[in-house]
């Protein structure tokens, strides 16, 4: 059972590292400052997340320290779906991720809430609160842009288009999915994803845009498996930059 | 010196020429000798609201650019403590860019106003962020030296006469003092850690030393000065006097930690002021004038997220989604 626990918390924790660090880099480059600010937050909650979730399989699963777990591991070891792998892009891009991330994000933290692995139940009433105004973040954008130029609307569809079956790679079944469900740790990926559509169905007709079709064989797979797109190597290269200088020391 | 008072010889005798409604101008002077704000509203000398809108804009913008070399490090911190600080930190100075060009738009001019000003050289930044920041002990030094720097500049500022701008400055005081923690932090793991973060840290006060020497402006007989401007409260401490005050603070912090200064001359004489080699002043003018290592680049950026976040604004402009509260 442990390895199905921290095979959910792995995939949730690097999800929220590396999109928080891609949040992190709209800092100083947004198209106003209120959005500089915005991504910056957001950053910082979701990166505050991925802490909490390997502090869990630290303390509780028996997982090396936090710092090694986000720091020091390698590309394969890492479970992210590859949506928060890609760069910031433009705006377009990096709000229409949000928001298909991020309602997917607070879903599962809804159900999870249910889960009987209590220290992740705990964990999700908590997160569920912050990441419920990641959502009116990118809703509000969503809609003003969907609808407000002929300009931002096209962006936005083409932004929709291009970044829909990364997003669809989020419910990646994992081979333990059978047993998290039995165990009642968590219902499962198909059911969040039925819920996901259910919930930006609307919104995403409600900003004047079209859900793009759905093709099977063009979800972009992999990542819960440790298979990556060429963008996470540079970004972990990056980001264990300064602390691989000096292994042994305290930074 | 985020917000300079120093004046070009025109504008130093502009100050003295304009001519002011004298009874208004009496009745205005009373109010900031007897300590009281002056707000938005009010009556104010039309060479007051000038300096005021250069100083508060400049130092907008120095909080915006100033975010620029410390955010290119978040990526890039080694822990999570560390990352969560830093992220958090630019993100303040950000705000503080926010809340400032707020301060300024009270006296007339728009945020895009003062943006196209920006990006097209008529106003300036903090001479300090045309530096670049090379390894993760800049971030260390810039959080605490130049923050350093920075509170003592604003905390007298503070102390100024326009009611929106000091209210701005004592909120960002106090957030900038959790900087100078973290800062100080910073610094104290490197200097007690590793030869390699000794060395890194040694390395990156050699560099800012001088951009630190150079923060506070040009020595005050070399700076065109304006009785008025001290009169009216919108300058209160000349550039040597902040000066002295940021190296009486900050110089023996760094001393006790074993790391040196690369001036043989930097020393408090009997009198209590703090001696110092000839730090270049014509560098502060190339740097001031756009030839820094870094102006180019920092514009570029900021020219960058100007005109490609330009759709986002034009869109927003055009809302065909009312707004709403949210019920949360």
């Amino acid at each position: 059972m442990s390895n199905a626990v921290k095979d959910l918390l792995f995939k949730m924790a690097d999800d929220a590292l590396i999109i928080g660090h891609r949040n992190s880099e709209w800092t100083g480059i947004g198209p106003m400052l209120e959005e500089d600010l915005a991504f910056s937050s957001m950053a910082q909650d979701k990166i505050g997340h991925a802490l909490a979730l390997y502090t869990i399989l630290h303390e509780v699963l028996g997982e090396a320290e936090p710092d090694k777990l986000g720091f020091m591991r390698s590309e394969n070891d890492f479970k992210c779906c590859q949506l928060v792998e890609q760069p910031i892009g433009e705006y377009d891009f990096s709000i229409v991720r949000q928001f298909l991330f991020d309602h997917a994000e607070l879903l599962r933290y809804e159900m999870l809430t249910q889960s009987s692995f209590q220290p992740l139940a705990q964990l999700a009433k908590k997160v569920k609160g912050e990441i419920k105004y990641h959502v009116m973040h990118a809703d509000t954008f969503v809609k003003q842009l969907g609808k407000g130029t002929e300009e931002s609307h096209a962006r936005m569809q083409s932004a929709l288009n291009n970044t829909w079956h990364l997003a669809l790679g989020i419910f990646e079944k994992s081979e333990w999915e059978e047993e998290l469900i039995s165990a009642g740790v968590f219902a499962g990926e198909e059911e969040l994803k039925r819920r996901w559509l259910e919930k930006i169905t609307p919104i995403i007709e409600a900003s004047g845009l079209q859900l793009p079709a759905t093709d099977e064989s063009k979800i972009v797979y992999g990542g819960r498996k440790g298979y990556h797109s060429e963008f996470l190597k540079p970004l972990l290269d990056e980001m264990c930059e300064v602390v691989r200088t000096d292994i042994d020391a305290e930074w | 010196m985020y917000g300079s008072t120093n004046l070009t010889e025109e504008e130093a005798k502009r100050m003295n020429t304009t001519v002011e409604d004298p009874e208004k101008l009496q009745q205005f002077e009373d109010r900031i000798a007897r300590g009281e704000k002056i707000e938005p509203g009010d009556w104010m000398p039309t060479e007051y609201r000038k300096q005021l809108i250069r100083m508060i804009e400049q130092h907008a913008h120095s909080e915006i650019v100033g975010a620029l070399p410390e955010g290119t490090w978040i990526t890039r911190a080694p822990n999570f403590r560390r990352k969560l600080a830093l992220i958090a930190k630019v993100q303040d100075e950000v705000g503080h860019g926010q809340l400032l060009y707020s301060a300024a738009e009270t006296l007339g001019k728009t945020r895009e106003q003062m943006l196209d000003d920006l990006l097209n050289g008529k106003s300036k930044y903090s001479n300090v962020f045309n530096y670049p920041a090379k390894t993760w002990a800049d971030i260390a030094v810039i959080g605490f030296l130049v923050d350093g720097a920075a509170i003592v500049n604003q905390t007298i500022n503070s102390k100024g006469s326009y009611g929106p701008y000091c209210r701005a400055l004592e909120r960002i005081c106090y957030e900038e003092s959790f900087h100078l923690k973290q800062g100080h932090d910073n610094v104290v793991y490197l200097a007690t850690g590793t030869k390699h973060q000794r060395a890194i840290l040694q390395d990156a006060i050699n560099r800012w030393y001088r951009p630190l020497i150079h923060f506070f402006g040009p020595p005050d007989k070399m700076s065109a000065h304006s009785e008025k401007l001290m009169k009216w409260k919108v300058k209160l401490a000349s550039n040597d006097d902040m000066r002295n005050q940021f190296l009486d603070m900050y110089v023996p912090k760094i001393l006790e930690l074993d790391i040196t200064f690369p001036d043989p001359n930097l020393r408090k004489n009997s009198d209590g002021i703090w001696e110092f080699s000839d730090p270049d002043w014509d560098e502060f003018k190339r740097v001031i004038n756009g030839d820094g290592p870094c102006n180019k680049e920092r514009l570029e950026v900021r020219r960058y997220a100007e005109e490609a976040g330009r759709w986002v604004r034009q869109a927003l402009m055009n809302p065909s989604e009312k707004y709403k509260v949210p019920l949360a």
